[in-house]
């Protein structure tokens, strides 16, 4: 063989093992986390592991629209991840356990489902235990229908219901808020001399003293993110995902609303409902329902002020 | 017509006849090639940040359809790296002379077969399919991988360059308007031609190959067929190749008689209206048509798009030119007609590139920084945000090349017309409806 063809020959086969070899060499060894609408496949990988304090590199890429990234339970800003690109988020973590990362995009119809677990192993010199929700603690039947049978002609006034507290022999604790329906506390004031409208307003008035605008303010953040593409920002039920996810779980699934979002404006709904019930259906989720569940993703005062901004489409706490 | 043949000046002359250049060129061609299907199928399925798809459907067709086919006419296939691994495992060689005895089968692709008419099918197969071809970067690397094996299979069963001459979806379309362009590969003295013994530019010698593309350089008349690889340069004994700066499309004087070319004609024509139509067009529904392949609305739009291809863009055309006076058969008269329909169908084309080249032109900057969509910014440009480049001028440039065509394609069906002694009207006004439609889908 001439010495010519020979270099062509040895030319040829490095530029094709170059061309071949190179981009898988930095692809195998440039793990991408992939983001996909969850009909797709959602994240791929689902599930990383992670060292208790050791950072952990992700990049992080979108296949199709924009997603955003965030891991539950943790004091991180969320990131956009845009189509085509990669975002590089570093994360370090203090605690073992299995975080949810999850969308933080309304990527679509099934955004929600679009979550994966962070596996943290090592051990923590302050191991904190979870506490029990207090629904479980009540034995609390939270797919049991709770509608008020009695509701306010009016959004009760807090203002108003403050003036009849003097007299009154009521236990305005934490605990009692958070383990009562309105209605229930309502109805234990039949006896008093208070007419029907006043005692809403006693209602109203308890449940503005167990809430702070600055969780108002982190609630209604909170459900404007989370909620509202399928509550609708004025919590009528009716968000943007409303009739879709209605389409998708209204036919043969239990729901309470023939399977539309729970609309929070609804005062027989949500008059009947105490917080420690609506802890537990954002804590689990609506089974069967498209409503997912956040337990793994709000961390419990996160949900608290999300349930005293839920009650803010009932009471006027302004008035 | 004037002629400045550009093989006297030795450095062209040279650089055309040593094998070492056009060797360079093919490893990056077929580097870059190889590169793009990876990235197709491995990089982001984000068609406008993956490298196969802004490297392929952006980049290379802008070059391809707005520089090198209006000026160098078959100029790609020169450079094309598809039927190389092809050849040089035909040949058993990259660059020493070829074996007496072949090496693979070497079979004489069918007669029924050596026509355009199967690159006139595989277009239409990707047009059928462009929607989805175009956008989804993995079906694009499929498809640069089968090309490439396909030439592979074809080298190895049949003689030459089978898959460019007869199945490349592209260069059916080259070469037909190859002959627009200006320039040339011809001989300079026929009577050479003619007494030379061996015909080497054709049968191959120790100083080359035999036309890799089955042509005859002594009997070339146009360039549709002629790849412009340069064998017959090298093989040549008597010096008579040369390479010509010529006039635009001279080769359209003499009218195509084939039928096979006719309809090329019409399904570039027709492709480049329907593309305008639903690719820039203004209606969703034509895009979701076209988009989702294998539903009902998608075989419809199919049979649409190949009902106005070949039949009703041919029918309007031939009822144009049925009463016409003229002694060839109506056949011919089609046939011939049709060799003006090139020059607007390539302007057509170009003015349909040009708005989506310079729509999306700044997606190649970001896509060199990150070819295969893992985070790199290797040349500072990974960010670089999406702007369509010279809005200003789109409009103009279209209708400019719109209007161009017409005139280039009147002045064509006129010479036809003087050719085979009959009217030009019907095809003249053929071409005047067709560039208004045009002018309306696009601007």
């Amino acid at each position: 063989m001439k010495r010519s063809e020979l270099i062509s020959r040895i030319l040829i086969t490095v530029a094709i093992i170059g061309a071949v070899g190179t981009p898988l060499f930095v692809w195998a060894r440039t793990p991408l986390i992939h983001a996909r609408v969850a009909e797709n496949g959602g994240w791929n990988p689902d599930t990383i592991k992670a060292n208790i304090g050791e950072p952990l590199h992700l990049k992080l890429t979108s296949d199709d629209v924009v997603h955003g990234f965030a891991v539950g339970q943790m004091d991180m800003q969320s990131v956009d991840i845009m189509p085509g690109e990669v975002t590089d988020v570093t994360l370090k973590f203090d605690k073992p356990g299995i975080y949810t990362f999850f969308c933080t995009r309304w990527c679509g119809l099934n955004h929600w489902r679009m979550r994966g677990a962070i596996e943290v192993s090592g051990s923590s010199a302050d191991p904190q235990l979870a506490s029990v929700p207090i629904y479980v603690t009540l034995g609390l039947d939270i797919d049991a229908p709770h509608d008020a049978p009695v509701t306010p002609g009016n959004p009760p006034s807090p203002i108003n219901g403050q003036q009849f507290m003097t007299n009154l022999q009521i236990d305005r604790s934490v605990d009692a808020y958070r383990t009562h329906s309105p209605y229930q506390i309502f109805d234990e004031l039949k006896n008093s001399s208070l007419t029907e409208p006043q005692r809403w307003d006693v209602v109203a008035y308890i449940w503005k003293s167990n809430t702070t605008k600055e969780s108002l303010t982190n609630g209604q953040q909170l459900f404007s993110k989370n909620c509202a593409a399928c509550h609708g920002e004025n919590g009528a039920g009716n968000g943007v995902f409303a009739d879709k996810v209605a389409a998708g779980f209204g036919k043969g699934m239990s729901s309470a609303n023939n399977g539309h979002p729970a609309d929070f404006t609804d005062a027989k709904h949500m008059l009947g409902a105490s917080p420690a019930l609506l802890q537990g259906k954002i804590l689990r989720g609506g089974m069967g329902t498209g409503m997912p569940m956040w337990g793994s993703i709000f961390t419990e005062e996160q949900i608290w002020d999300l349930i005293a901004y839920l009650y803010s489409f009932q009471f006027e706490y302004n008035k | 017509m004037n002629r400045i043949e550009l093989t006297r000046i030795p450095f062209i002359k040279n650089a055309l006849k040593s094998r070492y250049p056009q060797l360079a060129v093919f490893i990056v061609m077929l580097a870059g090639y190889i590169f793009a299907i990876l990235a197709g199928l491995i990089g982001t399925p984000v068609g406008s940040r993956n490298f196969s798809i802004v490297f392929v459907w952006i980049a290379w067709w802008a070059i391809l359809i707005l520089v090198a086919v209006p000026f160098l006419g078959r100029g790609w296939c020169a450079v094309c790296p598809i039927p190389l691994p092809g050849e040089w495992l035909q040949r058993g060689a990259v660059l020493s002379p070829p074996d007496k005895k072949p090496k693979w089968l070497n079979l004489r692709l069918p007669k029924f077969l050596r026509n355009i008419w199967l690159q006139n099918i595989s277009f239409l197969l990707l047009a059928l399919f462009s929607s989805v071809l175009l956008t989804t970067p993995n079906i694009t690397g499929i498809v640069l991988a089968a090309m490439l094996f396909a030439a592979i299979g074809l080298s190895t069963v049949f003689e030459r360059r089978s898959f460019c001459r007869y199945l490349c979806p592209v260069g059916g379309f080259i070469g037909l308007y190859s002959q627009t362009a200006p320039i040339e590969l011809r001989i300079k003295d026929k009577q050479v031609c003619v007494s030379c013994e061996g015909k080497p530019c054709y049968n191959g010698s120790q100083a080359g190959y035999g036309c890799p593309w089955d042509v005859f350089p002594g009997g070339l008349t146009k360039n549709t067929y002629c790849g412009l690889c340069m064998e017959c340069l090298r093989t040549c004994p008597h010096d008579n190749i040369v390479i010509n700066l010529r006039p635009f499309s001279a080769d359209l004087v003499k009218p195509s008689t084939r039928m096979d070319e006719a309809f090329k004609a019409f399904i570039m024509l027709g492709s480049a209206m329907i593309y305008a139509g639903v690719l820039l067009g203004p209606w969703g529904m034509f895009k979701d048509a076209a988009y989702n392949v294998g539903t009902s609305l998608w075989f419809i739009y199919a049979i649409i798009f190949l009902a106005i291809i070949f039949i009703f863009l041919p029918g309007v055309f031939t009822l144009g030119i049925l009463k016409t006076k003229s002694a060839l058969p109506l056949k011919q008269r089609f046939a011939s007609f049709a060799t003006a329909l090139i020059p607007l169908g390539l302007m057509f084309w170009v003015a349909f590139s040009l708005s989506f080249v310079l729509t999306n032109a700044s997606y190649i900057l970001a896509s060199l920084s990150d070819p295969l969509g893992l985070g790199w910014n290797l040349f500072g440009t990974e960010n670089t945000t999406w702007q369509p480049m010279l809005t200003s001028i789109l409009a103009p440039a279209q209708t400019l090349a719109l209007v161009g065509g017409l005139i280039w394609s009147a002045r064509t069906a006129q010479k036809i017309a003087n050719e085979i002694r009959t009217s030009s009207i019907p095809a003249i006004t053929f071409c005047f409806i067709a560039t208004l439609i045009m002018l309306w889908l696009l601007l």
